[in-house]
C-alpha cells in the first residue's frame, strides 16, 4: 500500500478513483505521564511521553485508513492529510484522510 | 496572613524555578537545533506540491512531531503582556523551536531511508493544554511530507 501526500505519482497512472478513506484515533493522557507533564509545565522543554503518545496514535489512525483502503480494493492512498484536535482536556483526536486509488504501472 | 505569604513565596519559587530551568532548556534546545539543521542541510524539505518529473522516484510518507511546553516564568510574562497586547515573544520562540524540531525529526527519518528530498511538507499545530487550569502553553507540532528516494538501479 503506497501512502503519499502527493497528488500525482510520476510514472504511474491512476486507473480508478475509489473515493475518500479515513482513519481516526482518540487517545487520552496517562495519569503517570500527566504528573510528569505537570512538572514540565513549570520548567519548560519537551514532553517526550506525549510526543510518543501522539506518534502511536497517528500510526493507529493511519493503519485504520489503510485497512479501509484495502477493503475498497485500492493499492494506494494519495493526497493524505493529517489533522489533530484537542477535544477535551487531556485527550487529542488524530484524523487522517486521503483518496483511495488504483494505480497502474 | 501567613497563608498569603506562603502562597506568594511558592509563586516566587515557581517563577525562579521556571526562569532558571526554562532559560537553560531554551538555550540548549536552540543550540541543538542549529547543530542538527546544519547536519541535515543537504536534504531539502520543500512545500512544492508537484515533484520533478525527470526521474522515477520511490516515495514514502515521512513525519516528525514534538510536544513542547513553556516554563512558568515565560507563561507568567506572556500573561502580563497579553493585557497590553503586542507580540508575545516567548510563545513565538516556543512555536519556532517546536516547528524546527518537528522538521528535523522528519528529515532524520527521510535521511535514514536515503532520501534525496522531501516534497509537499505540511504542518499541523495543536494546543494540547486547552481547557486545563494553570497549564502553561503546551503544544504539539507535526510535520509531514513525501520523501523521494532515488532508486539504486538508476
Amino acid at each position: 500500500m503506497l501512502v503519499s501526500n502527493l497528488e500525482v505519482i510520476f510514472g504511474k497512472k491512476i486507473s480508478k478513483h475509489l473515493g475518500l478513506v479515513q482513519g481516526s484515533s482518540v487517545r487520552a493522557k496517562h495519569a503517570g505521564r500527566d504528573f510528569l507533564a505537570g512538572f514540565k509545565n513549570l520548567v519548560g522543554g519537551e514532553l517526550k511521553a506525549y510526543t510518543e503518545l501522539l506518534q502511536e496514535s497517528r500510526e493507529e489512525a493511519t493503519e485504520r485508513m489503510i485497512k479501509q483502503a484495502e477493503a475498497v480494493g485500492a493499492n494506494a492512498v494519495l493526497n493524505v492529510r493529517y489533522s489533530t484536535s484537542s477535544i477535551a482536556a487531556g485527550a487529542a483526536e488524530i484524523y487522517v484522510y486521503g483518496t483511495a486509488v488504483v494505480l497502474q504501472e | 496572613m501567613n497563608w498569603l505569604l506562603f502562597n506568594f513565596l511558592v509563586f516566587v519559587f515557581l517563577l525562579f524555578l521556571g526562569y532558571f530551568f526554562g532559560t537553560r532548556a531554551n538555550k540548549n534546545h536552540l543550540q541543538s537545533l542549529i547543530k542538527k539543521e546544519s547536519e541535515l542541510a543537504r536534504l531539502p524539505a520543500v512545500a512544492t506540491r508537484f515533484p520533478p518529473q525527470d526521474t522515477v522516484y520511490e516515495q514514502t510518507l515521512v513525519s516528525g512531531n514534538t510536544v513542547i511546553a513553556n516554563d512558568y516564568f515565560k507563561f507568567f510574562l506572556a500573561g502580563l503582556k497579553s493585557l497590553f497586547g503586542g507580540s508575545l515573544y516567548s510563545y513565538e520562540s516556543l512555536l519556532d523551536r517546536a516547528r524546527r524540531e518537528a522538521v528535523i525529526r522528519m528529515k532524520q527519518q527521510a535521511d535514514a531511508l536515503g532520501a534525496d528530498l522531501i516534497f509537499n511538507v505540511k504542518y499541523t499545530t495543536t494546543n494540547l493544554a486547552a481547557g486545563e487550569q494553570g497549564a502553561s502553553g503546551m503544544l504539539e507540532v507535526f510535520a509531514y511530507g513525501t520523501a523521494l528516494i532515488r532508486p539504486k538501479s538508476v
